[in-house]
């Protein structure tokens, strides 16, 4: 059985008017998304990545085209079900590692012992549950990362929008946090739009990849990937993989 | 270094300091009335008829009130011109034009504004460290990551969380910046206020035991001066240990 998609992206588009001259943005982007999907978005700077996801956050108006998220099994609400995580960790020096967690929790007015519990579970789910107390310097780059999924989680979003999340860390750092992301991901069962310019990146973590090219921004394809899950690095290593790389520096012209 | 050590070897350039001037004093022979010894200064504070305690507490008044003063209306101020950009585009120029006045030049005009005193200089002080505690607190205000303002306002975080959860914690650092340098100002203004209109505090007594070539007690009026500068100096380090430092460093 096919259930209705949970976002359903149609022909969106967006220009920006910069001094005088139109640029566009995002143009041609139509993209189905199943609840619970981890869909990469791959594609170089400036080919309107970050855009799609102000658009779904609801931070930006589209220009053309619709969007919509939610099913009547699951109805999705605008400005309380959307989690976000960015290149930076853009944690409050300020605050403590639990308290980070808990800001979303505390602008959207959620009940104060619940979500304290909550960011707890989702500390202690990413890993960091000896660092509640600790302030985030104290924090490798990696684990503000984790602290910073956690806070995505903490108000219990339908929908997670990552932006480059480990695009700053260190090669190994993020292999080893494309696979906490995984595991992050079949445990809280999220649906995750995760954009990324890492090819092997979008491919390894996708369950589906839309590609994005630049320049005019548009999208050039989307695809699904059919690999054995759950993931592990070694698949990298296989045909199917390689085969599935090789079509996106096809499309974006690197091959 | 250790945190001990490194207070140790700042105790120990002090000491060094006042045993450098002592022994330059009495090694080259200079007059007493020229430059006095740390002894001799400090023995004039046990001349009663001075009124020491008078000077000092009406100097004392004047530092921390204008301090006190500018860093409330300058705080004030910052965050009106964050919250109303029209005020800022306005204003900013404006104060920029006002600072250019060389507030010691005032003083006269507040002598005949407000009268002889405790008030005028307090005044003085306060115009003098009221601009770098606008313009540090406005920046640090408007410091913000854009990206941090779309997160929470993807879960539709008004105007007022974001400037109380992030803008205003995070200006704090840079309001401390400002006190620093507002602190040392403050000092000068209050004493320059002093010399031109005034019959008490340690500026005003300076210039009296001037006229009487008194340098043992001017020099002890000098030391007491920058003890409260350094006072108020210190407050603002605690004040911004409690705030800031204390969440800043790892333990």
């Amino acid at each position: 059985m096919t259930a209705a998609p949970f976002i359903r992206i149609e022909n969106l588009r967006k220009v920006f008017r910069v001094s005088g001259r139109e640029l566009v943005a995002v143009q041609e982007v139509t993209l189905d998304i199943r609840e619970g999907e981890l869909v990469s978005i791959v594609g170089p700077s400036g080919c309107g990545k970050s855009t799609i996801l102000s658009i779904l956050a609801g931070l930006l108006p589209a220009d053309g085209g619709s969007f919509e998220i939610g099913t009547p099994e699951s109805p999705f609400t605008p400005g309380r079900d959307i989690g976000m995580v960015f290149q930076k960790a853009l944690l409050l020096k300020w605050r403590t590692i639990l308290d980070n967690v808990l800001l979303p929790a505390e602008i959207l007015g959620l009940p104060r012992r619940e979500s304290r519990e909550r960011a707890r579970d989702l500390l202690q789910m990413v890993g960091l549950d000896g660092f509640t107390d600790a302030y985030p310097q104290q924090l490798s780059g990696g684990m503000q990362q984790r602290a910073s999924i956690a806070r995505a989680l903490v108000h219990d979003p339908k929908l997670i929008l990552m932006d480059e999340p480990f695009g700053a860390l260190d090669a190994l750092t993020r292999e080893k946090m494309n696979l906490e992301l995984l595991r992050i991901w079949r445990e809280s069962r999220k649906t995750i739009l995760f954009v990324t310019h890492g090819i092997q990146e979008a491919v390894f973590l996708g369950s589906q990849v839309a590609v994005m090219t630049a320049g005019p921004a548009r999208m050039a394809d989307q695809f699904r990937i059919e690999l054995p899950e759950p993931r592990h690095l070694d698949v990298k290593t296989t045909e199917a993989f390689g085969a599935y790389a090789r079509r996106i520096y096809g499309l974006l012209g690197l091959d | 270094m250790g945190r001990y050590r490194s207070y140790l070897y700042a105790f120990l350039a002090h000491v060094a300091f006042v045993l450098l001037w002592h022994f330059a004093v009495v090694w080259s022979g200079v007059p007493k009335f020229i430059m006095p010894t740390p002894l001799d200064a400090l023995r004039e504070l046990f001349e009663p008829h001075y009124n020491w305690g008078t000077h000092i507490w009406v100097t004392t008044l004047e530092v921390f009130g204008g301090f006190t003063l500018a860093a409330v209306v300058g705080v004030a101020m910052a965050v009106l011109f964050v919250w109303l950009p029209g005020a800022n585009a306005a204003l900013m120029p404006l104060l920029v034009t006002l600072n250019m006045i060389p507030k010691v030049a005032m003083a006269p005009l507040f002598v005949i504004w407000l009268g002889f005193g405790i008030v005028p200089n307090m005044v003085i002080a306060f115009t003098i460290c009221f601009f770098p505690i606008v313009l540090t607190t406005y920046r640090g205000l408007m410091e913000v990551e854009p990206e941090l303002i779309n997160l929470v306002r993807s879960v539709r975080a008004n105007r007022w969380q974001i400037f109380t959860k992030i803008q205003l914690p995070g200006s704090l650092p840079y309001l401390f910046s400002g006190m620093k340098v507002a602190a040392v100002l403050a000092v000068a203004g209050a004493i320059v206020g002093e010399f031109i209109a005034s019959d008490r505090g340690l500026g005003n007594f300076l210039l009296i035991q001037q006229n009487m070539l008194n340098t043992g007690a001017m020099v002890m009026a000098l030391i007491l001066i920058t003890l409260i500068g350094t006072a108020l100096y210190g407050l603002v380090l605690l004040l911004e240990w409690v705030f800031v430092t204390r969440k800043e460093v790892a333990r």
